[in-house]
């Protein structure tokens, strides 16, 4: 957020987020590879936490908080306890996955062909920096007058959108509690009340 | 079945209950600086919300879940899941009713429109930080509630 430091330009030039980009790779293909589903659930926390490094040193702090609290922290839990309803190891496919590895690498390569039209990291005049942006930087101050610009775009300019999402959330959890029965339903069924 | 074992030999170790025991208190207070200091600094209702239920989660997972029921009812938690939200739509309504737009704060505050921003700022992100706090304790519930059957 604050800081007199170049969005995008630390002290190291761009070493730490090469360096955390390889690890992330690497770590997505060994993830592919494996069959234990304890092993992988574990990683995917590992690599939910390298990508909270990779937004930290892109400055954004609070999308990284939410990514290291949700991705590293909740997520693994879930997925954890979602292993204990089933097996531990991955079943061997009967078929080549073939098709499948196809599939990803040519999504994958025009996914990065797709990039190469996008404007360069950290570019003033990109679209984004040029549209409402300026305002929420330089207005919100007087307008919302709270220090944390994320929060004021978030909270008050884009309060529909995070009403929505809330919303999302809401549902996620009233999905969850009608498939796996969680919660008052399932108390009344334990304790043989018929309510 | 296969967590039964794992989630046993959990309970009985010592140092996994005195280390969780000890860090409960301070994740949940955590949770509380992250959420009421989120205009200051990074964070806010949402990240506070998932750091509040880790926080409660890490204690089921070591203490079992009978006894994270005890502390926290399932019936609390479904009227939290709706009432987070229940509180965000409200505030809408309610800068409606005070003449201003759905979600318009500064209406909340007619002599200063920046401190009616605040309280709804501060409102909407409680709403937020309870829904998903809820949702993902019930989310805990339903998958643990299931594996001990």
């Amino acid at each position: 957020m604050t800081g007199d430091r170049v969005m995008g330009e630390s002290i190291m030039g761009p070493t730490v987020e090469i360096v955390l980009f390889v690890f992330m790779i690497g770590l997505a293909f060994y993830i592919a590879s494996l069959r234990s589903l304890f092993a992988a659930a574990m990683l995917f926390g590992i690599f939910s936490l390298l990508s909270a490094g990779a937004l930290t040193m892109m400055d954004a702090v609070d999308v990284a908080f939410t990514e290291a609290a949700v991705g590293a922290g909740i997520s693994t839990v879930l997925i954890l306890g979602a292993l204990g309803l089933t097996t531990s190891v991955e079943t061997r496919p009967i078929h080549h996955r073939f098709t499948a590895k196809l599939v990803v690498t040519a999504t994958g390569l025009m996914l990065a062909y797709g990039t190469l039209d996008m404007p360069a990291y950290g570019d003033p005049d990109a679209p984004i920096n040029k549209h409402v942006a300026p305002h929420y930087l330089y207005d919100s101050e007087t307008e919302i007058g709270i220090p944390n610009v994320v929060t004021s775009v978030l909270a008050s300019y884009r309060g529909y959108d995070t009403y929505g999402e809330t919303t999302v959330v809401l549902t996620a959890a009233v999905g969850a509690i009608l498939l796996l029965g969680g919660g008052v339903a399932r108390r009344r069924r334990e304790t043989g009340s018929s309510e | 079945m296969s967590g039964t074992p794992l989630k046993m030999r959990v309970r009985e170790t010592v140092i996994l209950r005195v280390v969780g025991k000890s860090v409960v208190p301070f994740i949940l207070l955590f949770a509380l600086y992250v959420q009421f200091h989120g205009d200051y600094g990074p964070g806010g209702g949402f990240q506070a919300g998932v750091i509040f239920a880790a926080g409660l989660i890490l204690h089921g997972l070591i203490f079992g879940l009978d006894d994270l029921e005890r502390a926290i009812p399932p019936i609390v938690i479904e009227v939290g899941i709706a009432l987070g939200t229940l509180i965000y739509g409200g505030v809408g309504v309610v800068s409606m009713l005070m003449g201003g737009a759905f979600l318009d704060y500064g209406a909340l505050n007619h002599h200063d429109p920046v401190h009616g921003q605040h309280l709804g700022i501060f409102l909407v992100e409680a709403g937020v930080g309870i829904t998903v706090a809820s949702v993902m304790l019930a989310i805990f519930y339903a998958f643990a509630g299931r594996s001990r059957d």
